[in-house]
């Protein structure tokens, strides 16, 4: 602590600073000038700190490199254009990853109903005029459904007994051996069967849109 | 006998004009970022240098931490100096990259004191003062330059943020993560040492080859 009427030069020395910063109480400051006014090395202290103060505060002392704002100015525009091509880059991918999302989200909402699969294979026909509670073998991984019967049945371990309205609901197309007859007049138009399960699906949504 | 202040608090410098261009890069105008930073882009780049004591790594963190203050310019608010405020982002950004390279970095003098001692003033000489013309001469910034550069880190990064940056002390604290404590006693200890160091370089000669002396020493 400084002796407020009589600091000695360590005092002052220990206080030099905060006495230029106008950090010191008034009494203090009081204390210090009376000892500079009869200590000339304090008085030389005070003068070279004020000075050093003085002169590393003058912009002059900042120098940078020759082309220093030039090059900043050309990293920030490009900087802008990584930026807005940042942008542009992720907003050109928004879309199809928005399609993605809903199609992925239609998969899913397909999955939980009874949205009826596409067909399972290309060169499938659906057929027609199946009556749609015949009873028919279907398997998991095969693609045709079958008459109970039927000698090309793929992956008899798995296969299960369901309706045809459900085989064709489900993906399934008429095996083209054992459901001959079903397909020889097939054309590209929706089956009574197809027709019956949009109506179906109809019903559902519109059975989900009124709850919502 | 009053001392007056002689350490600026603050240069002033958050004009209209320049709220004016914060506001307007704020709302995307960002093609007008340069002209807002340009009044400080030497400020910044003496700050990351105080740190990196590396031109290149300096210029490059400068310029990151442009880049970085344009991408948060909507965080920055007017209560706070825009000039501040781009120099806590610059040195947070130099300190990074000197953590993240562990850069070897050959220290200045150190008094090899614990913080908490005394700091005992080694040259006496009677001193008048300098004027600034001096400055423009480039072999007396070259000597200045070359006393900071002789401080151990922690005394020049505290002056160098103080003294030629301009922050004030709680800004100083906060931008080094110390206290306003430590702040003082390293500002103080700052200060006496290049008072010394340059001390010494007037009595070597060079600085009485200044023309303002006119072949008569200062003192």
């Amino acid at each position: 602590m400084v002796n407020r009427e009589d600091a000695n030069c360590e005092q002052v020395w220990r206080e030099i600073s905060n006495y230029l910063e106008g950090d010191v109480d008034a009494g203090l400051r009081a204390a210090m000038d009376k000892h500079f006014g009869t200590c000339p090395k304090c008085r030389s202290v005070l003068d070279g700190t004020r000075n050093v103060i003085r002169l590393y505060s003058d912009d002059r002392m900042i120098e940078v490199p020759i082309g220093f704002g030039r090059r900043l100015e050309r990293r920030l525009v490009q900087g802008r254009r990584v930026g807005s091509r940042g942008w542009s880059t992720w907003s050109a991918w928004l879309v199809p990853v928005a399609a993605l999302v809903l199609i992925a989200g239609g998969v899913r909402i397909a999955s939980s109903s009874t949205v009826a699969h596409p067909l399972q294979s290309e060169h499938a026909q659906p057929g027609r005029d199946i009556p749609p509670d015949m009873l028919v073998i279907v398997s998991t991984g095969a693609k045709d459904f079958h008459v109970p019967g039927c000698g090309v049945i793929h992956n008899k371990d798995s296969a299960r007994t369901v309706t045809a309205k459900e085989a064709i609901e489900q993906g399934y197309v008429p095996c083209v051996r054992c459901m001959r007859k079903y397909l020889q007049t097939a054309e590209v138009e929706r089956t009574s069967l197809e027709v019956e399960a949009d109506a179906s699906l109809d019903a559902e949504d519109d059975g989900i849109r009124a709850r919502k | 006998m009053a001392e007056p202040n002689l350490v600026l608090n603050n240069p002033g410098s958050d004009t209209t004009r320049e709220l004016d261009l914060i506001a307007r890069v704020q709302r995307g105008q960002n093609e007008l970022f340069y002209e807002l930073v340009r009044p400080y882009e030497r400020r910044v780049y003496a700050a990351a240098l105080a740190i990196l004591r590396n031109e290149t790594d300096a210029e490059d963190v400068a310029q990151e931490a442009m880049l970085k203050a344009l991408a948060n310019i909507r965080q920055f608010r007017a209560e706070a100096r825009f000039s501040t405020w781009l120099i806590q982002i610059t040195v947070n950004e130099a300190l990074m990259r000197r953590r993240r390279e562990r850069t070897v970095v050959m220290e200045g003098i150190d008094d090899r004191r614990d913080e908490e001692g005394e700091y005992t003033p080694r040259d006496f000489a009677d001193w008048r003062e300098i004027p600034s013309e001096a400055l423009e001469r480039k072999e007396v910034r070259q000597r200045l330059a070359d006393a900071l550069e002789r401080l151990d880190r922690k005394y020049r990064e505290v002056f160098v943020l103080r003294d030629m940056e301009q922050l004030n002390i709680q800004e100083t604290a906060e931008t080094l993560g110390i206290s306003v404590a430590s702040v003082k006693t390293r500002l103080l200890r700052a200060r006496l040492m290049l008072r010394d160091l340059l001390a010494g370089g007037w009595e070597q000669g060079w600085f009485s080859r200044l023309p303002f002396e006119k072949g008569s020493k200062p003192w």
